[in-house]
């Protein structure tokens, strides 16, 4: 069979529709009624139906039937836009009344399963629809927040290219012929016990499917095929750090940090602010640590009592969210990485380490100003390593966490999440090796694309081939659809039960909010349908595995109390792993004589002499991590997520090699803008060839300040090219370079520019704040030493702008200097921003109480520019994506940007992110110069757009000095794919073309809340109405409320001296304003 | 009092100063000469090349516009940081060209410049054409045009009105009222020649829709009395819109709060740059005309040097807003303003700069020199210079200022796409479109007027007003 050629025509759902409607009326009844004869039907029936089963020997109830079934088959073609209530029952999280009222949204609790760990979400739902995706304040993986692809989850869920029939080889199928196709051939493999079958999944970390698959019960894979054998890949695996743990205690553990009570951070090449599992977690606790030394109080956590604003150093290659607001950053190469952690563990004491090469001077000092720093803060201090880092690295993490005493601190161990915790790669390649040597009769690949993601030299798609039977479960017709004999549609996580573990173990509940759209199975029901004698649906199996291993004992009827609780919850109470005990660090594994474990031997301890710069002659080092947006590809056909900024390079749509300043001149590379949008959409890049050990590959390149020198970064993910009408051919495929030698980074690289340009749609290509302080920043010092630095640092410099350009203004200022000097005498007010104070001949309007006066802060020194804001507003909002061309030509509609500037030199700069929504200023010049009056004040305070009045002149966006306003240049909304309209927001309306939009604070929010409060017959309080990008913000960064109100979170940070108005000196008065960035740099290292 | 004549003053007093008109005509061979232009039968061969080529641009027009209003305005380079590109820098433009014919018909003829008669009718003309073109413009920018009317306060349903505190619907005023008094003006100053042309038509055709278009004008002592009250409080109303409209126009940048539009210059250095432009106009299609239709005679030398030297003065105007609005941004310490003006000069668009200050500043100063200004195609070649100067200045203007504003983050660029040229180009073939329709169907130099050039008319004026005088107690 392996010799069979099958051609594997796109399958497409649309085929068989129209096949279907290609028959007249006549024929068409005919048609089903021979249908009706087949076997399969029967099986069908059978399987479906059991209770009508029977009535099917009754010529009278099958007539019935018939009518039935030409019923549903008509309604099939409008199953997208009439959503059914899922199977099994869900619980509201939110207190509302009983049932569901028209018009009001529900909020249902549920978790994202990314990678194997899962973020707690709860799901706002209209009318059975889910609109909109929020994080669970409940849940320790989210604690309300949400990143970027949870948020972009919702579009993918309604994604008209989802796959929407079972195909066999390309051609539409039934359900129950799959079945029964399935089944006969797992009939012949379970005579020989199993062997021949191998399942391929991603990283499981759920405890039912877990159960379904290796558990020891009647229905499991392991008890009906015990020589079958489950493997798991992922390409974001972090292989090395269970590695890394088994190097450092000899068993599989997992690490939970505490950054709520660490002071010190040293992270080794890992952006910790960013990991799938607890990111979102971490930056709260992170930032919160940050804003709360900020505000000078006493922090008393468990552990200890400290007070200070936290420290961080970075060592990584590619710029990270979290490089970016580190106080420390080292560009690095990964490779050199190891030698700092094994000088930093040489320089805290570590026993038994292998000595480090020397290091440079610079980089010596380095290490030594934060071991004495890190030993300043014994026990509240954590090092963190990367997962892209070789085992050796978390190790050395593990035993410098030991010897500082933070384990039990802010450190703990606990039971790996994962169900079966494994060397993914490793396994990878057995399975490889088997099909190779034909040993796979039936191949099941439940989730994930391992055509695409497999490193290159295993050629897996080769020995795929080798399998005879070959089965797909995904969401999309992907490359691996594409090279299976069966494909079925999966069920989105927001169609099916599932259950998932989170960072700390703890588990979640997956429920659904909305029937499968397009008739998707979860692999749970797969696995139940071809191995369980009777197939059960998703709800039984995840229900039925919790009635039996429910964390406590407990009875029937409490089950159902509880198991509806921690739907409500979602999550399941006291499932997180208790810390374990009795960990002892080994002291073998890293002997001076010890060999160095094998995978780390292509990193090349050879390669880590730091000082000594590489000609351009000699290899480079490649790097290869997960896109930030398109994650390892699967969310390539999201149109959000593509269009998005990357967080630092300000990339859309593509992706690219990232190169330093450096070692693009040395390379003779370069990058411009182009005409059309220019610094602001356009970006003309040099093409390179990287050749990496034979295998070869272009790509347009990028120069990213803040890159490790001699180096290349390249993210896979895309390149993808059976994604969908989205992803499709949208930039070019790293994982071509990837070889499991050489997963995450390696060695030999070779570039060779080529005579080519490429168009890349970046949002910003200009780094520098010439000199204008949009983002104010400072140092924690130095506001200690003085709350006002800032406003007296920018008279200053106001003050020498002025004396420098005209020297007749020298008098005048030294006067206002000197006056300032002798007086002391200004007002009280001056503490806070004094251009945000009124100046006008008119009297103002007044926005007191009992009206709400509507104003938001963002906390520049909180904000890590992960960009889930703008996802979220996009969501919130009904923002329609416009494609790379239109980004290029500088016409992206996002509501809400992040900027990102840089401070100092290109080699090492201080990387800001400044979100800018909508600055709802009290002197708006928008207002004054529309002809039509379509940007109007509200009562409290709101400048508001009335989308149905403008004309289109664009005169506002001319007069917004923020650039905050958007326009529809084409008719940007989509207006006519059926999916995507259950998804948007009703509360928002869809803006036609020429039309001019922007932030309104989330308006209908805002009245929500009003009309809410109002029915409680109480005045609006503080929490009451969150923005949608507020909401999102792991980092809490985002506060709004009402000024009026002077307890609000709001009206305080606005009292604090370090709020400022963004270009408030055109007196504006804008309603958003910011709280400078802090930052706290090491006096020590003042110089890096 | 004295016995000096009202009129024609200068040909009498300063006879070494060339005439208007070249001697040896008669009252019936002025009319003669510029009536047979729209008489006679047949047309020149250039006039159908010249319409041909007009007409091309103006399909390119139509073509541009349909697909404007089926796609939207992105099909246009604008985007964020720039929102307005040519649309407007060719409405600014077209607007200014239009200022030269109220300019000369109307304050021209209150301050008695007699020179003004033969080139006032295509002057006018050319401003009514200009003004139809500007309007194009701010119509068809809008991001949904087919609400246009919404900037006009009438009574609706809604009770909505305009936001009167905007610019552009000061602008609104400002043209429409310009281009009815400018199209009055025009329509008044026809009326003679009109009964001219009825008289004088062999078709059936000519004479009804000439003689409608007369409205019954006899020439008698009454009819004559009344037109010139008309014509004078009609160039009355006209004056003051010449400085008004495009004052106004210029508001749409000084009220902005962008840097290198916020500025108290704009007005008066905006009219000035209109006037400039609006003669530069006036001489492009004059030296053709003169030299086609032979008409050196009426168009002489004379006016020609006239316009080069309001050329030279206005763009001397010009370049000293040039001058004053560099000045400032340093002079007023503000670091938003310095940027701007040195991006101007040094940033990304930098050619278009200092190719605007070569064309508006430096070609004009050849006309200091008298051989330049009486040399027909030096005044011509200056002329197109300064129009493309003009253009260049209103382009600096809006793209310059827009596209690095206050925010770095947002600087961004704009570039022009096949269709911002097809609409600008388009816009140009309208115009002359209407003018070759124009020459070839309405007299393009005023019969009645170059009439009371001649010698006759002027003995008579004169004795008529002397003998006025005399009954004055």
């Amino acid at each position: 069979m392996s010799s069979m050629n099958y051609s594997f025509n796109q399958p497409s759902a649309a085929d068989a529709v129209q096949r279907l409607t290609a028959r007249s009326g006549k024929e068409y009844w005919r048609g089903l009624e021979e249908f009706v004869e087949t076997e399969s039907f029967q099986e069908l029936i059978r399987s479906q139906f059991p209770e009508h089963a029977a009535q099917w020997s009754n010529a009278l109830t099958r007539r019935q039937f018939l009518c039935l079934m030409g019923a549903s088959l008509a309604l099939a073609g409008v199953a997208g836009c009439s959503p059914q209530p899922p199977v099994g029952k869900i619980m509201p999280y939110v207190r509302q009344p009983e049932g569901m009222t028209l018009g009001k949204p529900q909020f249902y609790a549920t978790a994202m399963d990314r990678g194997g760990v899962a973020t707690g979400l709860l799901v706002k739902s209209h009318e059975g629809r889910p609109t909109k995706v929020e994080g669970n304040p409940n849940h320790p993986a989210s604690l309300g927040a949400t990143d970027v692809f949870a948020q972009a989850t919702l579009l993918g869920l309604y994604d008209p290219d989802r796959s929407q029939s079972i195909t066999y080889l390309g051609q539409p199928r039934g359900w129950s012929s799959a079945q029964l196709a399935l089944r006969k051939a797992l009939e012949a493999i379970r005579k020989n016990n199993g062997r021949g079958l191998r399942i391929l999944t991603e990283t499981i970390s759920s405890p039912t499917l877990a159960d379904q698959l290796a558990g020891q019960r009647k229905g499991s894979v392991a008890r009906e095929f015990p020589e079958a054998k489950w493997y798991q890949y992922e390409p974001t695996h972090g292989d090395a750090r269970l590695a890394g743990a088994r190097l450092a205690f000899g068993e599989d553990i997992d690490t939970v940090y505490n950054f709520f009570a660490a002071e010190v951070i040293v992270s080794l090449d890992a952006d910790f602010l960013a990991f799938p599992a607890a990111g979102l977690r971490y930056t709260r606790d992170f930032m919160n640590r940050r804003a709360a030394a900020r505000d000078a109080k006493i922090i008393t956590s468990n552990e200890t009592t400290q007070s200070g604003m936290n420290r961080l150093y970075v060592a990584e290659c590619m710029p990270t969210i979290t490089g970016s607001v580190a106080d420390h950053k080292l560009p690095l190469r990964p490779s050199e990485i190891q030698n700092l952690a094994r000088a930093l563990a040489a320089e805290l004491g570590t026993a038994d380490i292998q000595p480090p090469e020397p290091l440079a001077e610079s980089r010596k000092k380095w290490v030594a100003a934060v071991a004495k720093d890190l030993q300043r803060h014994r026990g509240s201090s954590i090092v963190i390593s990367g997962n892209g880092q070789p085992p050796i690295v978390h190790a050395l993490a593990h035993a410098m966490n030991n010897v500082l005493g933070n384990v039990g601190r802010t450190v703990r161990y606990i039971e790996p999440i994962e169900a079966r915790p494994t060397e993914q790669s490793g396994e990878l390649r057995a399975l490889g090796q088997e099909m190779q040597a034909g040993n796979v009769q039936l191949l099941l690949i439940l989730a994930g694309n391992p055509v695409f993601t497999t490193p290159a030299d295993l050629e897996f798609e080769k020995h795929l081939q080798n399998v005879p039977l070959r089965v797909h479960l995904g969401l999309y017709t992907d490359e691996t659809a594409a090279q299976c004999h069966w494909h079925i549609p999966e069920a989105h996580f927001l169609e099916s039960w599932s259950d998932a573990r989170t960072f700390d173990g703890s588990v979640s509940i997956i429920q659904p909010l909305i029937a499968p759209l397009y008739g998707g199975r979860s692999a749970h029901e797969v696995l139940s349908a071809l191995v369980e004698e009777a197939e059960r649906p998703g709800h039984e199996l995840v229900r039925s595995y919790w009635r039996k291993n429910w964390p406590r004992k407990s009875n029937a009827t409490d089950f159902d109390w509880q198991w509806e609780k921690s739907l409500h919850d979602g999550m399941i109470a006291e499932t997180a792993f208790a810390p374990k005990q009795g960990l002892k660090l080994r002291l073998d594994w890293d002997k001076p004589t010890a060999a160095r474990s094998t995978s780390t031997n292509s990193l090349g301890a050879s390669q880590t002499s730091a000082n000594s710069a590489q000609p351009a002659s000699e290899p480079l080092e490649i790097v290869f991590q997960p896109d930030p947006t398109v994650f390892d590809g699967r969310f390539a056909n999201n149109g959000w997520l593509q269009e998005l900024p990357k967080p630092i390079t300000k990339l859309t749509w593509d992706n690219a090699a990232f190169v330093s300043p450096a070692l693009a001149e040395k390379l003779g590379l370069s990058q411009t803008f182009g005409s059309s949008g220019g610094e602001h959409g356009e970006a003309l890049v040099d093409v390179v060839e990287l050749t990496l050990h034979g295998r070869t590959l272009e790509a347009p390149i990028w120069i990213l300040p803040g890159h490790a020198d001699d180096c290349v970064t390249v993210h896979y993910g895309y390149g993808r090219t059976l994604a969908g009408k989205v992803g499709s051919g949208v930039g070019f495929n790293a994982y071509q370079l990837r070889t499991s030698e050489a997963l995450n980074f390696g060695t030999g690289l070779t570039i060779r520019k080529l005579d080519k340009r490429f168009t890349l749609a970046c949002t910003q290509m200009h780094h520098s704040m010439e000199g204008r302080a949009p983002v104010r920043e400072g140092s924690f010092d130095e506001f200690v030493a003085n709350p006002q630095f800032l406003e007296a640092r920018e008279t200053e410099e106001h003050r020498r702008f002025q004396r420098e350009l005209v020297p007749g203004r020298g008098a005048e200022s030294k006067l206002a200097e000197a006056s300032d000097a002798d007086g002391g005498s200004k007002p009280e007010q001056s503490k806070l921003d004094s251009r945000l104070q009124p100046l006008s001949l008119y009297p103002e309007y007044d926005y007191g109480p009992p009206k709400n006066k509507w104003g938001m802060s963002i906390d520049l020194t909180k904000c890590t520019g992960c960009s889930a804001c703008v996802i979220a507003c996009q969501a919130e909002n009904n923002i329609p994506v416009v494609g790379k061309t239109e980004v290029t030509r500088g016409r992206e509609m996002h509501w809400v940007r992040v900027d990102r500037y840089y401070k100092g030199d290109s080699e090492n700069p201080a990387t800001y992110f400044q979100p800018v929504p909508c600055m709802q200023c009290e002197n708006a010049p928008c207002e004054l110069v529309c002809p039509v009056g379509a940007t109007v004040h509200s009562a409290d305070g709101l400048n508001d757009m009335v989308y149905n009045r403008c004309v289109g002149t664009r005169y506002c966006s001319n007069n917004c000095p923020y650039k905050v306003r958007r326009f529809n240049f084409f008719e940007y909304a989509d207006f006519h794919t059926e999916s995507l309209k259950a998804g948007r927001n009703p509360e928002v309306t869809i803006r036609s073309r020429g039309v001019m939009e922007k932030c309104t604070y989330c308006v209908q929010r805002i009245r929500a809340g009003q009309i809410q409060a109002e029915l409680a017959g109480r005045s609006i309080r503080d929490g009451d109405v969150e923005t949608a990008c507020q909401q999102a913000c792991p980092a809490r960064a985002i506060v709004f409320g009402d000024m009026n109100d002077t307890g609000s979170e709001v009206a305080k940070q606005k009292a604090e001296p370090l709020n400022y108005g963004l270009l408030a000196e055109l007196n504006t008065r804008p309603r958003t304003t910011y709280v400078a960035s802090l930052r706290n740099p090491n006096p020590e290292l003042e110089s890096t | 009092m004295s016995d000096q004549p009202l009129h024609n003053t200068a040909q009498f007093s300063t006879p070494a100063e060339p005439p208007l008109i070249e001697p040896g005509y008669t009252f019936a061979s002025v009319t003669d000469k510029i009536s047979v232009i729209v008489l006679r039968k047949g047309t020149p061969r250039g006039w159908w090349v010249g319409l041909l080529i007009s007409f091309s641009l103006v399909s390119l027009l139509l073509y541009a516009v349909s697909y404007l209003l089926i796609a939207g305005v992105g099909i246009w380079g604008i985007n964020i940081p720039v929102g307005w590109g040519f649309a407007i820098t060719n409405f600014v433009w077209w607007i200014g060209i239009g200022h030269a014919g109220t300019l000369i018909s109307a304050i021209l003829l209150l301050l008695h410049q007699e020179w003004r008669t033969s080139i006032n009718r295509f002057a006018e003309a050319m401003t009514l054409f200009a003004v139809a073109c500007a309007g194009l413009f701010p119509l068809l920018h809008m991001g949904r045009p087919w609400f246009f009317y919404w900037m006009f306060p009438y009574p609706n349903t809604m009770k909505i009105w305009p936001q009167f505190r905007s610019p552009l619907i000061w602008d609104v005023f400002a043209v429409s009222t310009y281009f009815t008094v400018s199209l009055l003006f025009w329509y008044v100053g026809l009326v003679p020649d009109m009964a001219t042309l009825r008289d004088r038509s062999a078709s059936r055709f000519g004479r009804i829709a000439y003689g409608v278009l007369a409205m019954g004008w006899r020439g008698s002592a009454y009819h004559w009395r009344r037109y010139e009250v008309a014509y004078l409080i009609l160039a009355g109303l006209a004056t003051p819109l010449v400085v008004s409209v495009h004052t106004v126009v210029s508001f749409d940048f000084a009220v902005a709060n962008v840097p290198g539009w916020h500025s108290t210059i704009f007005p008066p250095y905006f009219v000035a740059g209109a006037i400039y432009s609006g003669f530069a106009m006036v001489l492009i299609l004059a030296i053709p005309l003169r030299a086609f239709y032979g008409l050196e005679d009426f168009i002489t030398q004379r006016h020609l040097e006239n316009m080069g030297k309001i050329m030279l003065a206005t763009g001397l105007i010009v370049g000293y807003g040039y001058f004053m609005e560099a000045f400032m941004a340093w002079y007023g310490g503000n670091q938003y303003d310095l940027y701007m003006a040195i991006n101007r000069a040094l940033g990304p668009y930098w050619p278009a700069y200092w190719a605007l200050l070569a064309c508006n500043v430096v070609a004009p100063q050849v006309l200091w020199f008298k051989r330049a200004r009486s040399h027909v195609a030096v005044l011509f070649v200056v002329a197109c210079i300064v129009l493309v100067g003009m253009w260049l200045e209103r382009f600096v203007i809006i793209v310059t200022s827009l596209h690095r504003d206050y925010l770095p983050s947002s600087w961004g660029m704009y570039s022009p796409t096949f269709w911002d040229w097809a609409t600008f180009l388009g816009s140009i073939g309208l115009f002359f479109s209407l003018l070759f329709l124009f020459v070839r169907f309405l007299p393009m130099i005023s019969i009645s007027e170059m009439r009371t050039l001649l010698p006759d008319a002027n003995a008579e004026q004169a004795a008529e007003i002397k003998s006025d005088l005399t009954k004055l107690p």
